[in-house]
């Protein structure tokens, strides 16, 4: 059952050392103020589980909280490398990281496995790739009807998922609508899970019956967090700052930059400075 | 005929291999270009897919992002990544999946995990993202890329996502239907694969480009076909185009809304 809280608390109460968390949102929604909010609280040895880990997962491992980071494409989407991520893996800095890599579809599918209460995902990929001989949790399977060597892949169950959304309405149903990507799969394979809102309405009544929801009893917490995607962006409420992630590419560079950059706009500051970040880009 | 640079030849000669009829998986940098110039000259009724879920998309200026809002904003429908893999992807319903490469070889096989062994990288490259099944999953693969000698190699470090393997019908030996690398454009050349071996083979030479320009920018020994020609030049309308589309993009990411990300 849903439960409304600040972003504080639902963070004490849902995330802890050692969780195995799925952050997602796919380019848009993206939780960002609710990654600097387990950045501030200093959460320990987390397996982070994000298919583009893009500049969230770049500040959570450059600040040292991640010790496995299970994913599928390590870049600044249209700007290059993820700066933190490579100097965790190439020198191990700040400290060493395990990275178990898969495919987008694979990420995909292991999701939503994970919703559909299953072990395992299986569909037609890997035919000839790398990843399968470097990642032993990659495997085959046999389809039991045509003979078809399928991928295997085991089902992801985080302990906790964060995303971020449009609208919860007082009951605490979740709106999404836009570029939804595995943020509906996320939850659902989650134990527990926090969703951070731009909005929170009395009902839904009047928007089109099937905007991607999420029923309040799937939630465990549900946040308002105006702006609490950006620099990612919210559809229908503000854009993507394009100018911000080419930025980044700079500030993540250097290792004080970034440090500098850390404790001045997330361990220094409130999830309320998100609101003001997002002025210029709403719509 | 005003001058080009040999980025905007290889752009526009990528974009004259689309047609109308085709529904293509766009790649983030020049294959996404090449789409849309692709969509804003001779192929208007085009579907141009972006693996962030947008399906029939139109944008105005070129994302920065495989999910910029432009990009749902203008498309026929948007579904989920879990949707877009398992029915568009892997269902067969995509003709063109248009990638770009960090490392190719001969046989259109792409790396872009790392340089250098996987445990131990030189470099630790993005990886493959939707790539590896886009590879095998559409029913033919077109690449584009600049030519140099780091990027065109002899041997990949990493299998990210499988061209024709060691040549020949090796595609099919790893149980894949689909007919693999079937287009290379780079800034000096089109490459079209050998029938027999699927080696990729230089068919026509770009306007002022030299078969010993293409060797020079390229790792491995290159064949050239025996009635080799010479790309038609751009167009006035595919030029224009192509800056156009490139101007409105560059004001678009280039203004600095927010001082923080």
């Amino acid at each position: 059952m849903a439960k409304f809280q600040s972003l504080r608390d639902a963070v004490a109460e849902n995330l802890f050392d050692g969780d195995v968390v799925a952050f997602e949102g796919f380019t848009h929604l993206i939780p960002h103020a609710a990654a600097h909010e387990a950045i501030r609280q200093g959460k320990r040895d987390l397996t982070l589980i994000r298919m583009t880990p893009d500049i969230v997962g770049d500040q959570m491992i450059g600040m040292g909280m991640v010790k496995k980071v299970i994913f599928s494409y390590a870049g600044n989407p249209g700007v290059g490398l993820l700066r933190r991520m490579r100097d965790a893996i190439e020198n191990a800095w700040p400290r060493a990281i395990e990275t178990v890599e898969y495919s987008h579809a694979s990420m995909a599918n292991a999701y939503e496995a994970g919703a559909a209460g299953l072990p395992c995902a299986v569909f037609r990929g890997y035919k000839g790739a790398g990843l399968k001989h470097v990642n032993p949790q990659i495997k085959s399977i046999i389809c039991p009807f045509t003979g078809e060597e399928l991928a295997a892949v085991p089902a992801h169950h985080p302990d906790v998922a964060f995303v971020h959304a449009q609208k919860a309405s007082r009951r605490g149903d979740v709106l999404f609508e836009g570029i939804v990507g595995v943020q509906k799969e996320a939850v659902l394979s989650a134990k527990r899970s926090v969703v951070t809102v731009e909005e929170i309405v009395d009902d839904f009544e009047g928007l089109h019956p099937n905007l991607c929801v999420l029923p309040h009893w799937t939630v465990s917490a549900i946040v308002q967090v105006k702006g609490g995607a950006h620099p990612s962006y919210t559809h229908g409420y503000y854009g993507r700052d394009n100018a911000a992630y080419l930025e980044w590419d700079k500030i993540s560079a250097d290792r004080d930059l970034f440090t500098d950059w850390m404790k001045t706009h997330v361990l220094d500051v409130g999830p309320d400075v998100f609101a003001g970040r997002v002025k210029e880009l709403e719509r | 005929m005003s001058s080009f640079t040999s980025t905007e030849m290889m752009t526009i000669a990528a974009a004259r291999a689309l047609s109308n009829e085709d529904v293509c998986f766009v790649g983030i940098g020049a294959p996404s270009a090449a789409c849309n110039v692709a969509r804003l000259t001779h192929a208007p009724d085009i579907t141009l897919i972006y693996e962030s879920g947008t399906i029939g998309t139109r944008p105005n200026t070129l994302p920065l992002s495989i999910g910029d809002g432009e990009l749902c904003e203008t498309a026929l429908t948007t579904v989920s990544v879990p949707e877009m893999f398992r029915y568009w992807l892997q269902g067969g319903r995509i003709t063109v999946g248009f990638l770009g490469a960090a490392q190719l070889d001969r046989f259109g096989n792409i790396n872009t995990t790392v340089i250098g062994p996987y445990d131990q990288p030189k470099v630790r490259l993005p990886g493959g993202g939707g790539a590896p099944e886009i590879a095998t999953s559409c029913q033919k693969i077109f690449i584009t890329m600049k030519q140099s000698l780091r990027g065109m190699v002899e041997t990949i470090d990493f299998f990210t996502s499988f061209g024709h393997g060691r040549g020949g019908d090796d595609r099919q030996k790893h149980g894949i239907t689909t007919a693999g690398p079937s287009l290379l454009v780079t800034d000096l050349a089109v490459w079209l694969p050998d029938p027999e071996t699927k080696e990729f083979t230089v068919v026509s030479l770009h306007e002022g480009v030299t078969r010993d320009a293409v060797q020079g920018a390229c790792g491995w020994k290159v064949r050239f076909a025996d009635d080799l020609s010479v790309t038609p030049p751009p167009t006035p309308v595919e030029l224009e185009t192509l800056r156009n589309l490139n101007e409105r993009t560059a004001r678009a990411h280039g203004r600095p809304k927010q001082k923080v990300a």
